[in-house]
């Protein structure tokens, strides 16, 4: 019996891997799938031409790819780090109200994040049209900002609400200026949750497409409208070498940040 | 106390190649109070959890009544837990907690009823039926655990650690409910801590362990009248524990002085532990005992003095209501009947765990 | 001590790009194009194009979400027995392909599932009948699937992950089964995760019109898709912003409605 029972848990052991194993080849066959199309020697999609690296040569003079490229690094970059500062500000104004204040508050600032996004942008898209503001860089700066803003805080808060009030007083009461006793003491461990806050920001920024969509005018393009309007046409190869070789960067860059010897383990040592 | 209830048989037990357990073996009685006694990593939880089902052990054999229970799921065996942190279901009104085991036995309505009014009666808290968990306090929630726990009218109660949670006035409390609570029910208590205060006053049996294994079993008073090993005398309580030499039975040699004891057996001129508990230490005008000395700290501790006495280069601990200052010379007396001698460790093994403790 | 003052510009910017851009799609929602109050934008939606287009939204986001939660619940379950120390690592995994542009991510799907694709290529291969996959609504749920599932796993991974196991081991304790001990115990108190996970994938499915125009060829029209050419090619923004009123209220529903079950906001997902 007992071996009947080790087997059957074996097999359910199995199962679960298979199932894991299984979603994650459907999170990333599209992704493998691009990959590979980035080699693809032939223009179309649908068939293989076979090997080549052309595609990642021609990358580097398509100059209106280079330029959408810079366009949403730029955006995601300001964007996610004006939210950040506006954020985590707001965090600590926030966290120093009275409770129902901070309800609603919270309620406003969730509701970027809630609805759809279809609505947050056209809801921008009529703002600025309204007030005869030209759409292009700046507008879409502004809008990225204001959904990248909630997610700061969605990082923010948590840490901030950890933080023992009485470390700070401590400071104070050491001497300490409150601006110093807020870089020294607070600020080291909310540091975690801002770096995340960011983080997130910039990949939100980097993958939205229908907010700028929006906001974005004739002039403007980042990646995601630039593919967009490729759509029908057919996507340039080019298009799958860029993303491939930001994919396999941002990839090599988390491997080596998990590898690096945590500082907080060496202490113990 | 009779016949035995539980026997666990030759237990051992690893995590990913570290042994918790070493070819443990234990019998419980029907109707006694044992507690599992030792430092965080000893095993004493594992055990509690083999015993409820959680885990299964590597090798050896869990007996319950006679019967092998070894590979019996937790919901199928007689025992319930009262779990540290209290494990209640938050989701659920403190009735609902309660109930919970009756229901999934399909008991009538009425009877789940009864049940859940003398069990909120038994543990003193009559009318929080309704109340939800988070709403109680630590002390209360605690209360709510064993009454989940006792209304299924289990044989045996295993408890894990379940008043580590609680504050120090909280705690002494809880202590003398759960022994009214034992006997009101008359059913096995099986009890597992660090605090050896804990252990003393609850038990009918202490089971002293230490990294995988028993260092002792007896009642409170043996285990800390005569602790059988260094690490055994030095988790209960506070102790001087001396190299000597025995020279022959009913006389030791300590520090280079001579003293008197009652132990025989050991041998002559063999090296020992001597453990002598600092309340033992007499402190007499010098000359008047068996060895000279001086004080060297002293602290008021409301009960008694604490004191240092350093002595034929040993820092001797005393415990005495009567006061001496730093700097005092004294002597040292030891009724023979104080002095405990142990057998020095004789594996590397044993030697490790008198040195970790 | 007083920091208030430094959510004052946040608060500035809250007003002018969240709660006045919405003030502006209900007055643009409720007036016609000389500035006159109406209601015809709203009601538009119960013109025959518009209910159909609703409707087939609702229920593919339905499905899809359903199939989300379906999928989601034992993968997080597996992922929670593995090992609590690796959560950040479980979450980078599933955030990792938003570095990967969507639209492309959702585009690769044509490569895989159309007539002469990889998938019927692996089925021919097999010597299986081919599909045809793309340019159906079931490509439009799959389409929600691939992007959403991640939102409905993270909350409901985070509400089982903070579940102690002596909760579970307790009602294993007190006589439940495996199965009792999780349609009693493990289900109800990882509900807070399931609600606003289904939150977080019915809203963006609801209102989607990039997976529909992707997945779903040109003849598929989607909610999401009659409201975005309103704006871009047809230019009427008042029907537009009428539409999406509309479209709030279904959105504003199903967050009511999470919320109930969510009410300390454990369920919050990244």
């Amino acid at each position: 019996m007992t071996q009947k029972k080790q087997a059957s848990e074996r097999f359910t052991g199995f199962l679960k891997k298979f199932y894991v194993f299984l979603i994650f080849v459907f999170l990333y066959a599209p992704i493998v799938t691009l990959m590979v199309l980035s080699f693809n020697a032939s223009k179309t999609r649908s068939k293989w031409g076979g090997f080549t690296l052309k595609w990642y040569f021609e990358l580097f003079e398509n100059e209106a790819i280079l330029k959408a490229f810079s366009n949403t690094m730029i955006i995601a970059f300001l964007s996610a780090l004006i939210a950040t500062i506006l954020g985590t500000a707001a965090c600590i104004g926030i966290r120093n109200m009275k409770k129902r204040h901070q309800g609603i508050i919270m309620g406003v600032t969730n509701i970027p994040m809630l609805n759809a996004e279809i609505v947050t942008g056209i809801s921008l898209m009529l703002l600025f049209i309204s007030l005869g503001i030209k759409t292009g860089f700046l507008t879409v700066l502004l809008s990225h900002i204001t959904f990248n803003i909630p997610y700061v805080i969605l990082n923010v808060m948590p840490k901030l609400k950890q933080v023992n009030n009485s470390t700070y007083e401590a400071a104070l009461d050491l001497g300490a200026s409150p601006v110093y006793a807020f870089f020294k003491v607070v600020f080291p461990d909310i540091l975690p949750g801002v770096f995340s806050g960011f983080l997130m920001a910039f990949t939100m920024s980097l993958d939205d497409f229908i907010i700028t969509h929006f906001t974005k005018g004739a002039g403007l393009d980042t990646l995601s409208t630039k593919i967009y309007t490729e759509v029908k046409k057919g996507i340039k190869p080019e298009m799958y070498a860029l993303s491939t070789l930001i994919f396999i960067t941002v990839l090599i860059l988390l491997i080596l940040v998990n590898k690096m010897p945590d500082p907080k383990a060496k202490e113990k040592a | 106390m009779n016949n035995k209830l539980i026997d666990l048989q030759h237990i051992s037990k690893s995590y990913d190649g570290s042994i918790i357990l070493d070819d443990l073996s234990l019998y419980i009685r029907e109707n006694e109070f044992l507690t599992l006694l030792g430092p965080s990593g000893c095993g004493k939880t594992t055990t509690l959890r083999i015993l409820g089902g959680f885990e299964s052990p590597d090798q050896g054999r869990v007996i319950f009544g006679g019967e092998d229970i070894t590979k019996l799921p937790p919901n199928k065996r007689q025992l319930n837990t009262v779990f540290q942190k209290y494990a209640l279901f938050t989701h659920m009104t403190i009735a609902e907690n309660i109930a919970f085991g009756l229901k999934i036995k399909n008991k009538s309505k009425a009877y789940i009823d009864d049940k859940i009014k003398y069990a909120l009666k038994l543990v003193n808290l009559d009318g929080y039926g309704n109340r939800m968990p988070d709403s109680l306090s630590g002390g209360q929630q605690q209360r709510i655990a064993i009454a989940r726990a006792i209304v299924n009218e289990p044989k045996v109660l295993l408890l894990d650690e379940p008043l580590g949670a609680l504050d120090l006035k909280l705690r002494q409390d809880m202590q003398y409910e759960l022994i009214r609570l034992k006997n009101e029910l008359g059913i096995t208590f099986i009890y597992v801590t660090h605090d050896q205060e804990e252990a003393l006053t609850m038990s009918d049996t202490i089971v002293v362990m230490n990294q995988g294994y028993i260092q002792q079993i007896g009642t409170p008073e043996r285990i800390y009248n005569e602790p059988e090993n260094a690490f055994v005398a030095d988790f209960i309580g506070d102790s001087n524990i001396i190299d000597s030499i025995m020279l022959h039975d009913e006389l030791v040699e300590i520090l280079g002085a001579k003293f008197a004891c009652v132990d025989k057996g050991f041998g002559n001129n063999k090296p020992v532990d001597v453990v002598i508990r600092p309340e033992d230490v007499e402190l007499r005008e010098p000359g008047k005992g068996s060895m000279e000395g001086v004080v060297t700290h002293l602290i008021f501790k409301g009960v008694h003095y604490e004191m240092e006495v350093m002595a034929n280069g040993f820092e001797w601990l005393v415990h005495s209501t009567a006061m001496f200052p730093v700097g005092t010379k004294v002597s040292i007396h030891v009724d023979p009947y104080n002095i405990q001698i142990m057998n020095k460790p004789v594996s590397e093994d044993e030697e490790a765990v008198a040195i970790n403790e | 001590m007083n920091k208030k003052w430094l959510a004052t510009p946040y608060l500035f910017w809250a007003v002018a790009f969240i709660v006045i851009p919405l003030l502006m799609v209900v007055y643009y929602g409720m007036t016609d194009k000389t500035g006159a109050f109406t209601w015809e934008n709203v009601i538009a939606i119960t013109s025959p194009e518009h209910v159909k287009a609703l409707m087939l939204s609702l229920l593919l986001s339905l499905i899809s979400t359903i199939i989300c939660l379906l999928l989601a619940y034992p993968l997080a379950m597996i992922l929670v027995a593995k090992h609590a120390s690796k959560t950040s690592f479980i979450v980078m995994l599933f955030i990792l392909p938003m570095w990967m542009n969507f639209l492309l991510r959702t585009l690769a799907w044509q490569t895989l599932l159309e007539k002469n694709g990889v998938l019927n290529g692996i089925l021919s291969f097999l010597h299986l009948p081919a599909l045809n996959l793309i340019n159906t609504p079931g490509a439009i749920i799959l389409g929600m699937v691939y992007n959403f599932l991640p939102f409905m796993v993270l909350p409901i991974y985070n509400v089982l992950a903070k579940i102690d196991i002596n909760v579970i081991n307790a009602a294993r304790d007190l006589g439940a089964n495996g199965i009792q001990t999780f349609l009693k115990i493990t289900l109800p108190l990882s509900f807070p995760g399931i609600a606003s996970g289904i939150t977080m994938v019915f809203v963006p499915a609801l209102t989607t019109f990039v997976i529909s125009t992707l997945l779903g060829g040109s003849k598929i029209l989607l909610i999401g898709n009659v409201i975005e050419q309103e704006f871009t090619t047809a230019s009427n923004w008042h029907l537009g912003s009428g539409l999406s009123l509309v479209l709030m209220i279904f959105v504003l529903l199903s967050m009511v409605i999470s919320s109930f079950f969510d009410k300390d906001g454990e369920g919050a997902a990244l």
